[in-house]
Order: structure tokens, then sequence, then C-alpha cells
């Protein structure tokens, strides 16, 4: 009796993968007009990185409930740790471990769409640029968009200035969900900081290859690619109770002084979550250290 | 009230469609249809009956057009007579001239007419030009990152310059300037179907750019409403939803070679100093970055969208040419069937 049902689930999902398949090499699929394209970030690239997600950084996230199930909001989150691995964990985070399997709609630097292959894999798994055009149009379709205000000075800050926050851009993020009315949920990531301790950087080459940085760490460059592995640390992704911004007037995103004021709320926010977290995690590489 | 029609650009397949939809409306008395060369004929491929269509033969580069515009007491002129890629013969001089110095005649004489009451432009969209600095999708007042330096894009930027420079004179007149995505149908002859109709289609390594077409039949419903109802303002026409090239290559059954962008550029000059389809910078950055542009103003305009979806116009175009042969869908049929079957 379970030999045949465990057979018709097989069969089943035989079918499903030949028929993925087939999609797939006739071009019969979807994408949305940012070039999202939900199936194979699904079955494909979030498949890849749920290893990394689960067993290697043995991600936690609390406050699941924080974000909301339907309708758009906009993710602030602390960025760290030299490769932004913290916004595919996120993503991940948000697609496996929510309820509703919201998919993250990441703002992304230029940088990122300058480059072959990253720019279009980034497009595909359902990230932008970082503008205010953009930004408006998925909050308005009700999406979740995340943002890393810090941008390259977060990510790129060397291993000693690590859980520090800086600085928050101009607080557009903050303008646009105004805009749309939509919550701003703040968001820490604790554990991206100690995957790649940046305690160098080769600014000389960074320049030539008009990169931001050039990071060196223990192990890059002097083990070539096996330096890219991250360190395995261990990862809690925190969502904090969102601000709401419904009550303010839509005109009020033209208003600098209120937006600067809800970008310092919201900068503190985050700094408090981020040092609650990391406190509750304790060690970064439990049990060793 | 009884219109006169004048139709620039008629020698060409759309043009030559929206002169012929013109014709048989009863609502329009006379349809004028100019262009350098006469519109082929229907025995010959991509002929359009033409109806009562009168053709006029006027260089719009010469003050002639005048002439045809007071002589005919034309009311409504559609100016679709600009072309995407240089003529056979002749260069980028002579395209130039042909679409900017023409326009410069036409609207010159629109502005002197005193019976002119509705003047409709074609545009395109690669006026948003193509670059990793702009937004994913582009309204109608939004600012290119890098606005186009060269071609065709830089030939349709300055077009729109003028023809804004027209309807801020003659604020009478209700002028319409369509930016279209690019023509995709049976009929259509661009730079980009000639591109997929070959056998292995070069792509640029490491880019999948998201595409827009807009259905020949669509295109041509647009132009048509625009003429006989007062829509003045600037409107983005593309069919609904996007496609990525890679998609299209798939649909299409096409192989795609994945080449460099250098190599890909080199590419498109030797085949264009072939006599091959060549590819033009703008057009290359397209293939890198891709362009979709927002369509609600023109559906809120005119309170009907196209028929056709992006994705529904490329099948259509596929289907035609017969390009799908279908063997990678039925390699997958076959393997699907041998296991489950």
């Amino acid at each position: 009796m379970s030999d045949t049902a465990d057979g018709g689930e097989a069969d089943h999902q035989l079918a499903e993968t030949l028929a993925f398949l087939r999609r797939r090499l006739t071009g019969e699929y979807e994408v949305d007009e940012f070039g999202f394209d939900a199936e194979l970030t699904d079955k494909v690239l979030l498949e890849l990185i749920r290893p990394l997600y689960r067993h290697w950084f043995r991600t936690e996230t609390f406050g699941m409930r924080n974000v909301p199930g339907e309708s758009g909001a906009l993710i602030v989150a602390n960025h760290s740790g030299t490769l932004p691995l913290d916004g595919l964990m996120l993503q991940v985070a948000l697609y496996d471990d929510h309820p509703e399997r919201r998919a993250l709609r990441l703002l992304g630097a230029d940088l990122v769409y300058r480059f072959p292959v990253l720019g279009h894999l980034s497009r595909k798994t359902g990230h932008t640029l970082a503008c205010r055009d953009d930004a408006d149009r998925l909050l308005r379709k009700g999406q979740i968009v995340g943002v890393f205000p810090e941008g390259f000075k977060g990510v790129g800050k060397p291993f000693s200035e690590r859980y520090r926050l800086q600085r928050f851009g101009r607080g557009g993020f903050v303008a646009s969900a105004i805009r749309a009315g939509v919550p701003i949920v703040p968001c820490a990531i604790v554990g991206a900081e100690e995957i790649y301790p940046k305690i160098g950087d080769l600014r000389f080459l960074a320049r030539a290859f008009g990169l931001p940085y050039l990071p060196i760490t223990p192990l890059f460059p002097w083990f070539g690619p096996l330096g890219l592995v991250p360190l395995p640390s261990k990862w809690m992704i925190g969502f904090g109770e969102p601000i709401r911004t419904d009550e303010l007037d839509p005109a009020d995103a033209d208003d600098p002084m209120l937006v600067f004021n809800l970008t310092d709320q919201v900068r503190e926010v985050v700094k408090q979550q981020l040092d609650e977290l990391r406190l509750r995690r304790g060690h970064a590489f439990p049990p060793f250290l | 009230m009884t219109h006169t029609v004048l139709v620039t650009g008629v020698s060409r397949h759309i043009g030559a469609r929206v002169a012929s939809v013109l014709a048989d409306d009863p609502g329009i008395d006379r349809v004028i249809g100019v262009d350098t060369v006469p519109p082929p004929s229907l025995s010959r491929d991509g002929g359009v009956p033409l109806g009562r269509m009168e053709f006029v033969r006027v260089d719009l580069r010469s003050p002639d057009i005048a002439q045809v515009i007071a002589a005919a007491d034309i009311d409504i002129v559609v100016h679709m007579s600009l072309v995407s890629a240089p003529p056979r013969s002749g260069g980028r001089a002579l395209m130039k001239e042909h679409n900017v110095i023409g326009t410069m005649q036409l609207l010159g004489a629109c502005q002197r007419s005193a019976t002119v009451r509705r003047v409709v432009v074609r545009s395109t969209t690669a006026v948003y030009g193509s670059s990793p600095h702009d937004p994913a999708v582009f309204t109608e007042d939004a600012e290119p990152g890098e606005p186009p330096s060269h071609g065709y894009a830089k030939d349709a930027s300055e077009v729109e310059g003028y023809v804004r420079g027209f309807a801020r004179r003659r604020r009478d007149v209700a002028v319409s300037t369509l930016r279209f995505a690019n023509f995709m149908g049976p009929g259509v002859d661009s730079p980009l179907t000639r591109y997929f109709t070959q056998p292995v289609l070069p792509t640029v390594f490491g880019f999948d750019p998201r595409l827009q077409f807009v259905h020949e039949d669509d295109a041509v419903e647009v132009l048509r409403r625009m003429a006989v109802e007062d829509h003045p303002g600037t409107f983005n026409v593309a069919g609904d939803g996007v496609l990525l090239l890679s998609q299209c290559a798939r649909r299409a059954d096409l192989l795609s070679m994945p080449v460099p962008s250098p190599v890909f550029r080199l590419m498109g000059e030797l085949a264009r100093s072939a006599g091959l389809v060549g590819f033009s910078p703008e057009q290359l950055r397209l293939m890198c970055h891709g362009r979709v542009v927002d369509t609600t103003a023109l559906s809120t305009a005119l309170g009907w969208k196209p028929k056709f979806s992006t994705a529904a116009a490329f099948q259509d175009f596929i289907h035609a040419r017969d390009l799908a042969g279908g063997l990678p869908s039925a390699l997958a049929d076959m393997v699907s069937r041998s296991v489950t079957g």
C-alpha cells in the first residue's frame, strides 16, 4: 500500500521535474517587468543557497510576524559581510520561514548592473536598481522591498568596526515608504560580519577594477578561490515592530525634516535590535569560540 | 466635419497599413500618402491594399510638403516617416537628414497651415536609452540616465524636441507623440526581426535583456485612434509584459551563442558592412540592459489596451515566419512520455 503511494509520489515528482524542464527549454515561463523569474529563483537559485542558510550559517529568524503577509512593506536592514551574502540570506529567510513565502525585492547598487552575469542574475532573482522609480513601483504593487541604507560603507567596513551601524544614506527609502503608505520593518542581521573578516583593503587594485574595495581577509587572497568560502558563523535575523507611515500624507515625502527624523528613528531601532540580537547569539562560532 | 489626412512614410509596412485603415474610415474624405518611394504594390511581398489613398511622391527634406498641405487643406497629419536604419544607398548622414530635416520641414509646413488641427508623430522608446543606471520601467516623464548620443535614438529625441517646440507654438493643434516599443508581427521587417530570423542568435555574454514588443495590428490601431481622436501628449506604446532575450531564443527555437560584448559589437559592424543585419551601438546597449516602459498613460487616455501582449506578439511573429520547429519541446515530450508512460 505504502509502496504504491511512494511510487505515485515519485512519479508525480518526476513528472513535475520534467514539466519544469520543458518550460525552461521552450521559454514558456513568465518573468515580471523587472525581470523577476519566480520559478527559476525558487527551484534553482534559492535551492543552491539553502544549504548555506540552513547548515552552514544555521540561521534562526525572529519576529517574522512583523512582516505583512500580503501587502507591501519596506524592510530596512544593516549591511555587512564584505560580499553581500546577507541579502541572499534575508531572501531565503522571507521565502522559507515566512508563512506566506514572501519574495524579497532588494534595491541594489548600480555597480551590480554594470557587470555581466551579476546584473542579470540579480534581476532574475527579483532585485533591481536602488532608485526612486523602481522602489515606488514595487511598493505600489504590494511587494516586500528590502534596502541596506548603509550601502558600501556598511558591507565594506573593516572587521574592527563590526556591528557599528554606519550612516543611513539620504533617507530616500523612507520617502518611498511614505509615498506608498507602507510600513517600514526594521531588521537586524547578526552573523554576516564574521563571514569574511576584512582586515585590509587593496585600494590600488580596487580602483583599477572600478570596485569600491578589494578586501584582504584571513583567507583571501592567500588561498585563492578557497578564500571565498565564508566562515561558518552563527546567524540570526530579527524583524522588529513595523513603523507605520500610512498616517502620514504622501506629500510628507517631500518634507526633508520629517524624512530625516524618521530615518534617524529607523536607524536607532535597527541599532538597538542589532545589539540585542548580538547578545542573544553570543559567540560567533559556537561551539568553538 | 470632413477630414483630410496626410500620412508620411507610406512606403513602409506600418505606414502603408495606417494609410489603408484610415482610407477605409467613412469619416475621412481623403487620405494622402507621401514618401520618397511609392508603396510596394499588392503583388509584391509586403504590399497592403491601399484603397482610396492618393500617393504623392515628396521628399520630406524639401519644402514641397508645404504645398501638399496647403493644396489639400490637410487637417490631420500622421508622421510615420522615421527610419531606424540607414538606407542601402547612402549612409547615416542621409538617414539623419531624412529623420530630422524631414520632420522640421513637415512641422514648419504645419505651423504655417491654417487647417491642421491634429498631429500624430511616431517616435520610439529608444529615446529612453538603455543603461545600468536606469530604472527598470520607464514612464513618459522619465529622464534617461544617459541620453541617446547617436543613431536612430538620437534622431528620435531630436525629432521629439522639434515636436515639443511645435506644440508650444501652436497650442490650438493637438499633438500626440507615440513612443513605440519594437514592432513585431508577420509583416514587420526591422533590424530586430531580421536578428530573430538568423539561424544562430549571437547574444551578449552575461546579459539577458528584458524586451518589449508591440504587435503591428496594435500599432496600427493606436495610430488610427490617435488620428481620429484628440489625445494630446506623449504616450508609451508596448504590449503587456516582457520577454527576456533568452526566452525569445527558446520560444523561436534558436540556438543562442553568447559572445563577449566587444566581439558582439565587432560582429555587428562586420555584418553591417557586408550588408547583412547590422547592429548599431544603441542596439548593442539594448541587447545588454534591455528596456521596459509603462503603458498606463496610453490605456487611460484611450480606454483601450493592446490586444497582443509582448509574448503574444512574438508568438505571432515566430508562427508567421515558421520559426518554431519545436525540437526542444518535442524532445522534452518524448522523454517525459518514455519516462512516465
